[in-house]
């Protein structure tokens, strides 16, 4: 689950990271207000579930309350792709000596967690790792007890932090660890973490993900949650058990099991068609879990064709076959529909379809083909 | 001789009175598997499907001698039922749950790391050797004895491609589903190289999928170690960057872990890829010369 900046900021707080505290502000006259609260210039920031929100014009500086109204009334309402600004967070101005990237997360291929940091702050990590990825150094992180001293101390110094402010700097980094394991999250970022010209260090843009897995430890963390932010498809399908992600394709795909939909909409695109979406309905298929598929497909008017692809295993092949016929029922459509039907008792399955008004094939091949075929309105 | 399980394979199942574990149960029983014990605390006494109930998993394999263990433990309690089965020695153990949190099986992986188990999953549909031993929630029925090996990291995907190469004439030594996770007990390099040293094993399949570089290791391994054919599949080729598809492991990050990637580090690495599903059987034959 992503969340918005400052609710990052307000839960590092609480771990002790000196933070550039702001004020959240949902129209131009709060973020004015704000600015006149925090005094002198301040910056006034997008808040939206993206990356690259300074490169889209989503964070200005403004030297007066004034100045923080009308940048903040040109940034509310802004697209920064593809998220609308809701809020702007507001935060003093801060005159930078050195900036450095921290961020820690799961190294999946050591199946640890690192610290990962480099001393080119405030440019996005994935840059640096394209472009200079000698300059990242990486530690890891004891998930027991979370990012030893000496760790941390030999970071700072991999990163050139001179010594007097070395201490200073494992201290962040160790609340960021601690952070990370209590909270369950999967990113802790924090970008740029900067020296300022008096000596201070301070998170000047903060980053959090939480593991959806471990929402069951923290109830709290649900009310993070953006509405605005998240697909409401994508959650009523959750919600039904069905794992469903919106694409901009025209053929809705229904299938069991999320390898074999991603393989089918490969199929798809392999023939010169478009998924509308990625969808896996669990493992039986049965009438119910049929239906639900069908009204989440259905409520994407770009869908010209329906694919099922269901591979009957331990459900036959046949029960697969009357749940899919059922479900139809439960949520009928003009839409051409065509399923391919593997694995135990397929061909009774297929000769179930028979009696219904769809295409039935074989071999996803050539369901693929079918389905694209019926999309671009060409009779198969 | 297959690989991880076979005729000698004694499962104890972990959550045995549970849905799952309960359907599984019959299932596995049903398919010829040797299931000697279940757990579930409290539950001692019972019987699932003719299989005895004891309350922990020490006393399980004291009693019956089990050798495997099989997890259908909800996911907050599963990383515990894994430590469980690793205190109480289980060579194998093999966890179906999905949902598990990631630092969980952190801490977890590296207890099992350290012991002399080794873990399967989770988030895995278990492992099968034909005729003789079905350790999973897998179709027993389309699965043929034979001398093909395959490792997948998805569930009805795996399923798709076993029942083409079943229908081929080409049966399975064994078939490894090592879970869809982030976090995983066993990587795609350690089922290779079980299956590299295995002398009725002629030729593997591994069906990856986009996240992580586990497939561009594995590549890297079998050019290096291996003198059997690798034939690959990768699912995903038409997933966007940054979403989630159904598996927790399978989003691209950052641009690493796309499909195209992978599918350039396995042909690079001599391994002949399938573009679709349905061509893995063809590349087989060709591969052990059968075509």
């Amino acid at each position: 689950m992503n969340i918005h900046e400052y609710q990052a900021a307000e839960i590092l707080s609480r771990y002790g990271i000196p933070l550039n505290a702001g004020q959240a502000a949902r129209t131009p006259d709060e973020a004015a207000a704000a600015a006149r609260a925090l005094g002198g210039t301040v910056a006034v920031k997008a808040q939206v579930h993206s990356g690259g929100r300074g490169k889209a014009g989503g964070i200005k500086l403004a030297k007066s309350p004034d100045e923080a109204r009308d940048v903040a009334g040109r940034i509310l309402g802004m697209d920064i792709r593809g998220h609308t600004v809701n809020t702007v967070l507001v935060v003093p101005g801060v005159s930078i000596a050195a900036e450095y990237y921290v961020g820690i997360t799961l190294d999946r291929a050591n199946r640890q967690i690192i610290v990962m940091a480099s001393a080119e702050g405030g440019v996005e990590i994935e840059d640096v790792a394209r472009t200079n990825p000698d300059a990242i150094y990486r530690t890891p992180v004891d998930p027991v007890r979370g990012l030893l001293n000496y760790r941390a101390v030999d970071l700072a110094f991999a990163l050139g932090i001179e010594p007097a402010a070395v201490g200073g700097f494992g201290e962040i980094v160790k609340k960021m660890a601690l952070a990370y394991l209590n909270e369950d999250a999967s990113l802790v970022e924090i970008n740029p973490l900067i020296r300022t010209e008096d000596g201070r260090w301070l998170a000047l843009d903060s980053k959090m993900v939480l593991d959806d897995n471990a929402l069951f430890r923290h109830p709290s963390h649900e009310m993070l949650r953006d509405m605005a932010e998240e697909n409401a498809t994508e959650l009523t399908a959750k919600a039904s058990g069905i794992s469903f992600v919106k694409l901009d394709g025209n053929i809705g795909c229904v299938v069991n099991g999320a390898g074999l939909a991603m393989a089918t909409m490969d199929a798809l695109q392999v023939e010169g068609g478009e998924p509308a979406n990625f969808l896996d309905v669990g493992g039986g298929a049965n009438a119910a879990q049929v239906a639900k598929a069908l009204s989440l497909i259905l409520a994407d008017p770009n869908v010209r064709a329906i694919f099922f692809n269901i591979f009957g295993g331990i459900t036959r092949g046949d029960e697969v076959a009357k749940g899919l016929l059922a479900g139809l029922e439960q949520v009928p459509t003009q839409l051409p529909i065509i399923v391919r039907l593997a694995g135990v008792n397929a061909e009774e399955g297929r000769r179930i379809l028979a009696t219904a008004n769809l295409q039935s094939a074989e071999t996803m091949e050539e369901a693929a083909r079918l389905a694209v075929a019926a999309a671009k309105g060409e009779a198969a | 001789m297959s690989i991880l399980v076979n005729h000698d394979t004694r499962v104890l199942v972990q959550g045995i009175t549970g849905q799952h574990g309960s359907f599984h149960t019959g299932q596995m029983v049903e398919y010829g598997t040797k299931v000697v014990a279940g757990t579930r605390p409290g539950g001692k006494g019972r019987e699932v499907h003719g299989v005895p109930v004891f309350n922990t998993v020490a006393e399980a394999v004291r009693e019956t001698g089990a050798n495997t263990s099989i997890i259908y433990v909800p996911a907050g309690g599963a990383p515990d039922a894994i430590e469980e089965a690793v205190a109480a020695c289980l060579p194998l153990v093999v966890c179906i749950t999905e949902g598990v949190a990631v630092n969980d099986m952190v801490r977890t992986y590296e207890v099992v790391k350290r012991s002399g188990s080794r873990l399967i999953g989770p988030n895995c549909p278990g492992l099968i050797t034909p005729g003789e031993a079905k350790v999973g929630i897998m179709p027993g029925f389309i699965h043929a004895r034979g001398r093909i090996g395959l490792v997948s990291r998805s569930g009805t995907l795996t399923y798709e491609v076993v029942n083409a190469l079943t229908q081929a004439g080409l049966g399975q030594s064994s078939a490894v589903g090592i879970g869809g996770d982030p976090v995983i007990g066993t990587s795609f390099v350690d089922v290779l190289t079980l299956f590299e040293a295995d002398p009725e094993t002629d030729a593997v399949v591994m069906i990856g999928e986009i996240g992580g570089t586990d497939e561009e290791v594995a590549a890297r391994y079998a050019q290096e170690h291996m003198t059997k054919p690798v034939i690959g599949f990768i699912a995903g080729q038409s997933a966007p960057p940054g979403k989630r598809m159904g598996h927790a492991g399978a989003i691209i990050s950052g641009g690493a872990g796309t499909a195209a990637e992978k599918m350039a580090a396995l042909e690079a690495a001599g391994i002949r890829v399938a573009i679709r599903p349905g061509d893995v059987a063809g590349l087989v034959k060709q591969a052990i010369g059968k075509a």
